[in-house]
């Protein structure tokens, strides 16, 4: 009946995943059935698991991610701490077991931590801002949130039953076939971001169908709110990259069940059309990530700004320039596959492109600042650091979009900090701007600016002492997914970006 | 800034070496003599920017170009959000409110073309540099290029000298000043070929060769890496590369041809295919005509990946 499965998948020899999973699972497990002895599980099946409310399901999503969350920064914990001890000594994860941590927590921050929470946002307020009463497909909501719920259990899953992907959060082959990855890890991740890959695909046709099809009567193009323009071009990215990234992986898959040979070493697979591929879609999945958060900015500024949004008619030019150009950059994920001076610079340029209408909302942001009458809440805050923040980012990486920059500081811990520097001050800082902004909206009461504004200071300061070291170590040549290192020179920056994790 | 910044640097050592011990309080004050000097002190260990080779000099040069050429407009607009923040807040009674103030055609022309302009000219830096230093591209010297084939294994790295008919494994030995034709290929996986200081990083992938000309000014020891994760071993991937006056490398292929080590054939190259990690350096006296071209054209079969492991 189990097939393969047997005791054995269960890491006995490993105390570390096994407490970790018996844990995580032991306290879902008491929720549960709290929640069945007190007499809730009726109330919570019809009201919550089964409604089809925008609300409801938004309220959902965010609480997924904020489960996720916690595991993704304790993987990062886990992995700052490993470094922080591993300087010319094993440390006290083996590779076996970093490889799976460093992976799953690039998978989960991204496809189950920042994405049920942008989606969360939209589904809470993008409705209220078009005036509508629900989605277009309510049901199929519902549907999109349990698809990318069970994605998430299967990665979590993996803790206590087999082991995770030892690939990196994208599985670049050859090492994800078979050959050379024989394991459970990497089919784990496969179906695991299929089946949510699918959830978000759906829930992309969802907004874009309601968007375009169910605004309120006199709500034009040109007057919706920008945080529904910006989550348009995030959502017309989904729907435009996702078919891209399931048909990829199926590809993969097909190579690992039954014997393909799309991307395989042997019998003419090559491994230069994985990258393509999922590239093709993982940019643009980086934009569907910070468009929503441009949007969170765009309201969040101009409410404790006194004032309403400036130049609104570039903000949407420059929204849609970014999606369309988001669809044009895939190559400089790997410059350094030797494609040659002309395909190298023309997506070097490309990508510089992209920070021209950046660069535009930036200022725009700025300008509906100027002249203004800010109040400091916690939301107003977030962006500020956001709108400082968020430049060093873009800086750095309109330095790697050149490519012969890029030879040097590739796959290095500059790009790692470049990345964090992004979609942290962009994203995370963006959910957490939007999380206390609508949180009366969905509650109906406001969060504790006290708590707010101490949550926002460590993880601004922990952000800071944990990824600017990174940058430097980039220049001392260190590369990512070391699980140990033998170089003088990057111990103390390690200790620094220790210090700075367990502040966040 | 030179001195001062190495003495920094040496009095960090210093103060290093003397708190060397395993008391909490000890390495506290360790790190806090080493953060104290690294703002400067770190100027000689950020390798990226003390490159040993033209690409390396050309390509750290860009790095800090790009980033000279956006500071004009990055610095005012990491200031803005806290002047405007500090002096628009709502207890200022001094700063002019002005909800109306949302349209305005000239700022945002600025604001439109400043980066757009700043963007061309780093579009032509782009262009340009992608074809001066283009990893394909040979340098320009009146000496002969060296050829090395460099194979990525799991997880060693193989060079193979095909002129000289030697081969070493995890230490690359180069004749400074002298530029080297690198032909790379992988055995399995995909490895990405880093030696930091002499600069451009390229991918190794098997059954396909790239190609990389890279230089020493001049002798010295460098760090070597594999940039692109490989599997289990890959922390330990890497290399020595020794750059050597050109007599001296003269004397080690010479030494390595008649040192009496083994020949690199076919089957020597299969048993190094074996997943193995923290291989000590050791060199070939002979090597198999044509077997980097067997590997490339995939004659020798990609290696074989682990022997067990298998889950479930």
């Amino acid at each position: 009946m189990f097939g393969k499965l047997t005791w054995d998948a269960i890491p006995w020899t490993h105390p570390i995943p096994l407490v970790a999973g018996i844990g995580a699972f032991g306290i879902v497990g008491a929720v549960v059935l709290f929640l069945i002895f007190k007499g809730y599980a009726p109330y919570l099946w019809r009201e919550w698991m089964t409604s089809c409310d925008h609300k409801r399901i938004g309220v959902m999503y965010v609480l997924l991610a904020a489960v996720m969350i916690l595991r993704g920064l304790t993987d990062a914990i886990m992995m700052r701490s490993q470094l922080a001890v591993a300087y010319k000594a094993p440390g006290y994860l083996p590779p076996d077991h970093y490889d799976q941590i460093f992976s799953a927590h690039g998978t989960i921050m991204i496809l189950f931590m920042a994405m049920p929470f942008v989606i969360g946002l939209m589904n809470i307020a993008l409705p209220l801002q078009l005036g509508v009463r629900d989605v277009a497909f309510p049901t199929l909501n519902n549907v999109s949130f349990w698809l990318t719920a069970s994605g998430a259990l299967l990665v979590n899953l993996s803790l206590l039953i087999g082991e995770f992907a030892k690939t990196g959060w994208l599985p670049y082959p050859p090492l994800s076939e078979l050959t050379y990855s024989p394991g459970v890890g990497v089919d784990y991740y496969l179906w695991a971001v299929q089946i949510a890959g699918v959830g978000t695909l759906l829930s992309g046709i969802n907004f874009v169908t309601t968007i375009l099809k169910l605004r309120a009567p006199g709500m034009t193009l040109m007057r919706m709110p920008m945080f529904t323009w910006c989550s348009l071009v995030s959502v017309l990215l989904i729907v435009c990259a996702f078919p891209i990234f399931t048909a990829t992986l199926a590809l993969l898959i097909l190579d690992r069940y039954l014997g393909f040979h799309f991307f395989t070493n042997e019998a003419g697979g090559n491994m230069m059309m994985f990258m393509n591929l999922v590239w093709a879609w993982g940019h643009p999945e980086v934009y569907i990530l910070v468009m929503p958060a441009y949007g969170i900015y765009s309201e969040v500024v101009q409410t404790f700004s006194g004032k309403p949004l400036f130049g609104y008619r570039s903000m949407v030019i420059a929204a849609m320039a970014i999606g369309v150009l988001a669809l044009l950059v895939w190559l400089h994920h790997f410059f350094t596959m030797g494609a040659g001076g002309d395909v190298n610079a023309f997506f070097g340029i490309m990508t510089t492109i992209i920070a021209v209408p950046t660069g535009v909302k930036m200022f725009n942001w700025l300008f509906t600042m100027y002249r203004g009458r800010i109040v400091f809440k916690t939301p107003m805050m977030w962006s500020l650091a956001f709108l400082f923040t968020f430049v060093i980012g873009g800086l750095t990486g309109v330095m790697m979009a050149v490519p012969p920059v890029d030879f040097m500081v590739h796959n290095s811990l500059f790009l790692i900090a470049h990345f964090h520097n992004v979609i942290i001050a962009g994203v995370v800082f963006a959910a957490f701007a939007g999380y206390t902004y609508w949180f009366p909206k969905a509650f109906g009461f406001c969060l504790d600016e006290r708590w707010g504004k101490a949550a926002f200071w460590c993880w601004l300061v922990g952000f800071y002492l944990a990824f600017m070291p990174l940058y430097v170590m980039g220049l001392m040549g260190a590369t990512r997914r070391m699980q140990h290192y033998d170089v003088a020179a990057w111990y103390p920056w390690m200790l620094i970006a220790e210090s700075g994790i367990i502040l966040v | 800034m030179a001195s001062p910044c190495k003495r920094l640097a040496g009095r960090a050592l210093r103060t290093r070496l003397r708190f060397r011990g395993p008391s909490p309080a000890a390495v506290a004050l360790r790190c806090g003599a080493a953060l104290a000097a690294l703002p400067l002190g770190g100027c000689q260990e950020l390798i990226v920017l003390h490159p040993k080779g033209v690409v390396g000099e050309a390509t750290s040069s860009l790095l800090i170009g790009t980033f000279i050429i956006m500071l004009p407009i990055v610095v005012p607009t990491m200031l803005a959000p806290l002047i405007f923040g500090w002096w628009y807040r709502r207890s200022n009674t001094r700063a002019y409110f002005e909800p109306s103030f949302v349209e305005s055609g000239k700022i945002e022309l600025i604001t439109w073309s400043l980066p757009l302009l700043t963007i061309m000219l780093l579009g032509s830096v782009a262009w340009i540099a992608s074809h001066d230093l283009d990893p394909a591209k040979p340098l320009s010297s009146d000496e002969e290029p060296l050829n090395v084939q460099v194979v990525s294994l799991d997880w060693k790295w193989l060079f193979i000298y095909p002129d000289q008919n030697v081969a070493s494994v995890n230490r690359l030995v180069i004749p400074a000043g002298v530029p080297i034709h690198f032909r790379l290929t992988s055995a399995s996986v995909m490895n990405a070929f880093f030696v930091p200081q002499l600069g451009s990083m390229i991918y190794t992938m098997n059954g396909m060769a790239t190609n990389l000309n890279l230089n020493a000014n001049e002798a010295g020891s460098f760090m070597g890496l594999s940039a692109m994760f490989s599997g289990n071993g890959f922390s330990d991937m890497h290399f020595t590369t020794e750059a050597v006056p050109k007599a001296d490398f003269d004397t080690w292929t010479k030494q390595a041809s008649n040192g009496g080590g083994p020949t690199l054939s076919s089957q020597a190259y299969k048993d190094l295919s074996v997943q193995s990690m923290n291989v000590a350096p050791y060199t070939y006296s002979a090597v198999e005509p044509g077997l980097f071209d067997r590997i490339v054209t995939q004659e020798l079969p990609p290696g074989p990946g682990p022997s067990s492991g298998g889950g479930f």
